[in-house]
């Protein structure tokens, strides 16, 4: 463990006392906790494969893995702490420390950083006063550069919660944090309305978010995920397509505050636009 | 006659110049992503889902084997290992649970192709699914998505509740006596279990390092039992190819790359997306149709398959991008991920990112790719930061060359394909940083928004 602390004789390297076990999980949320565990355990035809999800449920309990989550851990699937630490350390997705309910990734790997990631995050640090994986003093957000999230197509692309939000800009992107901290609602371009980091970590945990029109949120398909099929059809370029550094100036942030977030005007629920804003706007 | 033979030659880039992408482009898995709902069972049945379904239960699960490795079809995931092979491979009547494991730990740079696909379309995966493991004896299978990816793994939830409901997954799936249960699993973070043996210990719940083969995955993957891995897209692929024919399948494609393929085009290009094209087809034409690179700039470089690929230049535009052809020009189909740079991009700046990726990813299990991948950082930052001594250029040659086939696993190789390849093609620029004293070009030039302001005059694109 890397958090041994000094004792109070203050020298760091003095041996000291070991570090005594963690404390438990108040009855009632161990309970609840080993219901859960149950079920992901059975999932699995042996229990170990339990452990990446099982990491996520202590992470939704907690908002980040902690030394009685990794011991709850342990305890279900009768490893050592020393095991689970292991594998906890290893991913970078488990929050080694308290955090932020909004966990705001900016990709910085090239074709992101290059499209406009790195002016991004540069912006975001200063905006929020705050550096890589540190968190605003609101405890609303946690910034951090993330790798390549599958999204090329969408550059640059920012990361809340593990939603997406397409083809950002260093002013949308701003907007964006202003309206987390302020308790806005806001939904991604591809995903579902923002719930919190640690609801977040139990959908991971593989427990299905349940609220009402989350599968449908945000529709199909972004615009660049329709592009070649759209000129199949023989939909040319003058009605399918604009050169995409126009679409977010196109955007009225007028009335709504999160209306930095297009796709929220072609849901998957206007029947004239069924699948998302891809065509009209550029006309 | 082949499709690509029709136009994708390398040598006709002007016959080639008026195809119409009505033509060029074949959307398959693709072709309702722009329906109500397509995520949805019923949009799925609508076109077709499930009668690959019905017609694999027909033939023999041997027979569907032989069929799918006559289809041709090859592994969409980077490597392209012919699918049906990896599913002979597993020993039958062996006593031993198979286990099937779809790798949708999609996390190679410039690769964006399985994410839409599962968001838009994840029935098409879990149809695949049943059909592999029926054709392999299995009764559980995994879906291993990156975690990093809520929306997505949201509708796999969703999808696998309706196809349990419908009878497509459970016991006695549509009468033909196969039990199979799937389960969703979402990772935590790290590039290298996007590796099928690195992957395979993660699902164990260990730490994501590649393991030691042989023995491979088909003999003892999962738990040490025969195991095939399989990338989203190969396996999604496999319900048309069922239920059209394999002689559709392989009117698309070459001989040796039959079929279709998701390209994802990205970077300085006017407009980004996904394309559905038979293999073979090039990036002029992707470009040519989707309206080519931004305004006033040109091509400077671009990957064919994710950042673990060579780079190629504009030199390459016509190169069929299918297995032969790419590797013919030097360099990988891999997951045919176009990420395309433009001359405001400095590549030394884009090679020491990548590499940086490269080293933070590294799992540490193997001496060459972490020392190597550590080292490469230093003198490639001091090269951008302008510190950097000729000697350096040969250094970092050699220091690739100590990575690449000497590592545990194929990140080694990936960390040094950008390294060998800018070196070949762009030199100069390295040497320009070195006697220039830093880095000539202005990032804000290549930025998404970097043109709105300005008034530039029209150059060819």
């Amino acid at each position: 463990m890397t958090d041994a602390h000094p004792t109070s004789t203050g020298s760091p390297t003095s041996l000291g006392m070991p570090q005594l076990p963690a404390p438990d999980y108040p009855d009632d949320v161990r309970v609840r906790l080993e219901a859960d565990a149950k079920e992901i355990v059975a999932r699995y035809p042996d229990s170990r494969s339990a452990l990446l999800p099982l990491l996520h449920l202590v992470q939704s309990e907690e908002g980040h893995v902690t030394r009685t989550g990794m011991q709850f851990c342990a305890d279900v699937l009768g490893l050592t702490t020393a095991e689970v630490t292991a594998v906890a350390t290893f991913y970078t997705m488990y929050r080694r420390k308290p955090s932020g309910d909004y966990q705001v990734g900016v990709c910085t790997n090239t074709l992101c950083a290059v499209m406009g990631g790195d002016a991004i995050f540069e912006e975001l640090q200063e905006h929020l006063g705050v550096g890589n994986s540190e968190t605003t003093e609101d405890g609303k957000v946690t910034l951090e550069h993330i790798e390549c999230n599958a999204a090329c197509d969408f550059a640059p692309v920012v990361m809340v919660n593990w939603e997406f939000f397409d083809n950002q800009t260093p002013d949308s992107a701003k907007q964006l944090v202003d309206d987390l901290r302020s308790g806005r609602e806001v939904s991604p371009t591809r995903g579902a309305p923002l719930c919190t980091f640690k609801e977040t970590a139990r959908i991971l945990a593989g427990f299905p978010d349940e609220r009402p029109g989350a599968v449908e949120a945000s529709g199909a398909a972004g615009p660049a995920s329709l592009l070649g099929l759209r000129l199949a059809k023989g939909e040319g370029h003058h009605r399918v397509v604009h050169p995409r550094g126009s679409a977010p100036q196109d955007q009225t942030p007028a009335d709504h505050p999160s209306s930095h977030d297009a796709p929220q005007q072609t849901s998957a629920s206007d029947p004239q636009h069924p699948s998302g804003p891809v065509s009209e706007e550029g006309e | 006659m082949s499709v690509s033979t029709e136009y994708g030659g390398a040598s006709r880039p002007e016959a080639e110049a008026g195809s119409s992408p009505e033509k060029l482009l074949t959307p398959v898995l693709s072709s309702f992503w722009d329906e109500d709902r397509p995520w949805s069972l019923e949009t799925y049945r609508r076109h077709e889902g499930y009668e690959g379904l019905r017609k694999a239960f027909e033939m023999s699960p041997d027979d569907l084997i032989a069929y799918v490795k006559d289809a041709g079809l090859r592994g969409r995931g980077g490597a392209g290992f012919p699918t049906g092979m990896k599913w002979q491979f597993i020993p039958q009547g062996d006593g031993k649970p198979h286990y099937l494991v779809v790798n949708a730990d999609e996390s190679e740079p410039g690769t964006c192709k399985d994410i839409p696909l599962l968001f838009a379309n994840p029935h098409s995966l879990i149809e695949g699914i049943v059909i592999a493991c029926y054709a392999i004896r299995s009764s559980h299978a995994f879906i291993y998505l990156r975690g990093e990816v809520v929306p997505v793994l949201r509708r796999l939830h969703e999808a696998v509740r309706e196809a349990y409901e419908a009878g497509y997954l459970g016991k006695d799936i549509l009468g033909s006596g196969l039990d199979l249960e799937l389960t969703v699993h979402a990772g935590a973070g790290a590039y290298i279990c996007g590796e099928e043996t690195a992957l395979l210990d993660s699902l164990e719940g260990r730490r994501g390092q590649p393991r030691l083969r042989p023995p491979f995955p088909a003999v003892a993957g999962l738990y040490a039992c025969p195991t095939v891995v399989n990338n989203v897209e190969s396996i999604a692929s496999v319900p048309a190819i069922i239920n059209k024919g394999k002689d559709w399948f392989r009117s698309m494609g070459s001989e040796k790359s039959p079929g279709f393929t998701l390209y994802s085009l990205s970077g300085h290009v006017a407009n980004p997306g996904q394309f559905e094209a038979p293999l073979g087809v090039t990036l002029r034409q992707l470009l040519e149709m989707s309206g080519g690179m931004r305004p006033g700039h040109r091509l400077k470089f671009w990957t064919p398959g994710g950042s673990s690929t060579p780079m190629f230049t504009d030199e390459h535009l016509d190169v069929p991008l299918d297995y032969e052809g790419v590797g013919a020009a030097g360099s990988m189909l891999g997951t045919k991920a176009l990420q395309c740079f433009d001359e405001t991009t400095c590549v030394v700046r884009a090679v020491t990112r990548w590499t940086e990726f490269y080293a933070h990813e590294s799992c540490g299990k193997c001496t060459p790719c972490r020392e190597g991948t550590y080292w490469l950082v230093q003198l490639l930052r001091d090269i951008e930061d302008g510190k950097g001594v000729m000697s350096d250029l040969d250094k970092l040659n050699d220091i690739a060359d100590n990575i690449n086939g000497k590592s545990f696993c194929a990140l080694g190789d990936g960390a040094a394909s950008p390294i060998f390849s800018s070196l070949k093609y762009f030199r100069e620029e390295y040497e320009q940083h070195i006697t220039g004293q830093g880095c000539p070009f202005d990032p804000a030039r290549s930025t998404l928004w970097s043109d709105r302001a300005d008034t530039h005059t029209e150059v060819n694109a």
